[in-house]
């Protein structure tokens, strides 16, 4: 995140989470219940149908939400009464506006409730500081909350929002499906990537460690560690409880070992010459590997 | 070269294609019951590999990290991992009693899928031979993974994708869930041959290959495996055993069991190949046997005995 930043913030309003950008198709899978997931928008998108309209926990980027929107018209001919976002990264609620105005069918200029933690409302309306553009008002939450949950009913199902704080931002928010038994978790968990800890915005790894360890707590596995509770990720393939337990084993270890270093007294850069990551590399994407060291030294034990 | 014409209905299979069957070109059936031979691997098959013991796999050096840094407390601990299956490229060879048996298209007599289910963890796998495409990269990934076949002559040539994580040996050393497993499975008689390729960018040096043996045994019955995990050790939420670098007392062990040079316990492609004795030439075995001296099937595959 912050390693991209200078970066981003000259091509965007603010940040997007340092993946690769979408430019092409959709992929639509049936997860299970009345659950889809939405892929090659940017972040991930979750959508749950039914009799009351749709619900999509993310946006994407706001360039792709004509492809979204015509994913979403194949599902289901109502318009997108919910919003949640899973964190305040332009590719995933890049769609804030643009994708409900394009899946509408209410009056003009209605808008759906856009449901987040507090600290992304609060993120995109501060006043531009620095290099730091303020977000477009069009794309903030309408229907923020600031406490550890938020639960409602739609398409006769229970949805729980949860806070996991300080995690990838200070913003995270995961949305259990749970009829439908389907946890979507945001950039807290990303399969083949090392998570992106935003320390700038108040990402740290404890509060990472602490929100898969909170994805394992929700998740029950059918049978033999597989599938039962599907776990959609912020970005890569749909998981189950086994492929988290991978993700949080990584991230536990890494913390381990930098702090094991860094109590031997090393600075940063001799952190990440010691390379803790290098049994992860080839799985995580080595090129992030310093990038999540360096976050992980930082944040450490309630540093900043 | 034209085929001769032979004279109508000589044979009862020309008659069959002259009513309209299409022609039965070799597809050779694995259905029945088949129980393994232990002849080779017999403790990592049985009883479990020793810790530290890379031998005879290409692993690379994050492989091999992995393995060093792992502490087995991590499978009582992690409750997670209590009942995590073997995906087939284990699994058919460690606890390998497998059924197989097949599905025919009523309509066109052809078959369609093989369905197989092994003992460990009762795991049940499905291959399609009905032309479908693997699902796209974002769809999930099972312990069994997605299996499509083909046939190469009487070989049935098996291509598995969207496997999870799993194990190259089953004493830490990981296969990623980006690999690509081909099986050969080739059947004369009685006995079953499976040739398993292993391609892991993650975590091989070079395509891992193994075979492995099973006998048709008609009397077969495959039990109940069953598992139930359950928190037993109390411990801080999230603990994760693990050794730090190079704090992991147990490596020498095997070297140590079994009086081999260290390094060549360490796998990776080059030990391998028989151009690595050359590297062990002051090599002295030892003089007796000491620990599984007598391991030709599971069941007698005991630690202590000489
Ligand atoms: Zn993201």
């Amino acid at each position: 995140m912050q390693r991209q930043l200078q970066v981003v913030i000259a091509l965007a309003v603010f940040a997007v989470c340092g993946f690769a950008q979408p430019t092409g198709e959709i992929g639509v899978l049936k997860v299970q219940g009345n659950v889809y997931m939405l892929v090659g928008a940017g972040g991930n998108i979750a959508a749950q149908v039914g009799a009351d309209g749709i619900l999509v926990a993310d946006t994407g980027t706001e360039a792709m939400a004509p492809q979204v929107a015509a994913a979403l018209k194949k599902l289901s001919s109502k318009p997108i009464a919910w919003v949640i976002d899973t964190n305040i990264d332009s590719d995933h609620t890049g769609g804030n506006a643009a994708l409900p105005k394009l899946v509408g069918g209410g009056a003009p200029g209605a808008r759906p409730r856009i449901v987040a933690y507090e600290n992304v409302l609060n993120r995109m309306s501060a006043p531009p500081t620095g290099n730091l553009p303020q977000a477009p008002d069009a794309l903030w939450p309408n229907d923020e909350y600031a406490m550890a949950s938020k639960d409602f009913s739609f398409n006769g199902e229970a949805i729980i929002v949860h806070h996991v704080p300080a995690a990838h931002t200070d913003g995270d928010s995961m949305v259990h499906f749970r009829r439908s038994d389907v946890l979507v978790v945001g950039d807290v968990f990303t399969p083949g990537r090392y998570p992106v800890i935003d320390v700038a915005r108040g990402g740290s790894i404890q509060g990472e460690i602490d929100a898969v360890n909170e994805i394992l707590r929700i998740t029950v596995p059918l049978k033999y560690q597989e599938a039962g509770t599907y776990v959609i990720p912020g970005h890569g393939r749909l998981c189950d409880e086994a492929d988290v337990v991978e993700f949080r084993d990584m991230v536990t270890i890494v913390r381990d070992r930098v702090r094991n270093l860094k109590s031997k007294g090393m600075t940063l850069d001799q952190v990440k010459a010691a390379r803790p990551t290098r049994d992860y590399d080839t799985e995580y994407d080595a090129k992030e590997g310093d990038a999540f060291v360096e976050a992980v030294y930082k944040t450490l034990d309630g540093n900043k | 070269m034209k085929a001769k014409r032979l004279p109508f209905c000589l044979t009862p299979l020309l008659c069959a294609g002259a009513i309209g069957v299409a022609p039965a070109f070799a597809q050779v059936d694995f259905t029945g019951e088949w129980a393994p031979f232990y002849h080779e691997d017999g403790v990592e098959r049985g009883p479990g590999a020793e810790l530290g013991d890379y031998t005879e796999l290409p692993i690379n050096d994050a492989a091999r990290m992995r393995a060093d840094s792992f502490d087995a407390d991590r499978i009582s601990v992690e409750e997670e991992y209590q009942c995590r299956p073997h995906s087939p490229d284990y699994g058919f060879r460690s606890l390998g009693n497998v059924r197989i048996w097949r599905e025919i298209d009523p309509e066109t007599q052809q078959v369609v899928a093989f369905h197989t289910h092994t003992l460990a963890w009762d795991s049940e796998r499905t291959i399609y031979l009905d032309g479908r495409p693997h699902p796209p990269d974002y769809a999930a990934h099972t312990w069994q993974g997605f299996s499509t076949g083909v046939w190469n002559g009487d070989a049935l040539v098996v291509t598995t994708t969207h496997l999870k994580e799993n194990y190259l040996r089953r004493n830490a050393l990981p296969r990623s869930d980006r690999a690509i497993v081909t099986e050969h499975w080739i059947r004369h008689g009685d006995i079953l041959t499976i040739v398993t390729i292993t391609e892991d960018p993650v975590f091989l040096e070079e395509p891992l290959v193994r075979s492995t043996n099973w006998y048709l045994d008609p009397g077969q019955h495959i039990g109940i495996f069953g598992c139930e995990y359950a928190p037993e050790v109390p411990k801080p939420e999230g603990t994760v055993p693990n050794f730090l670098p190079g704090q992991n007392p147990f490596l020498h062990e095997f070297a140590n069991y079994y009086g081999l040079p260290f390094e060549a316990t360490r796998g990776g492609k080059e030990t391998l190949y028989p151009e690595y004795q050359e590297k062990l030439k002051d090599y002295k075995p030892p003089a007796k046997c000491e620990r599984y001296c007598r391991c030709l099937g599971i069941y007698e595959c005991n630690v202590n005995s000489k």
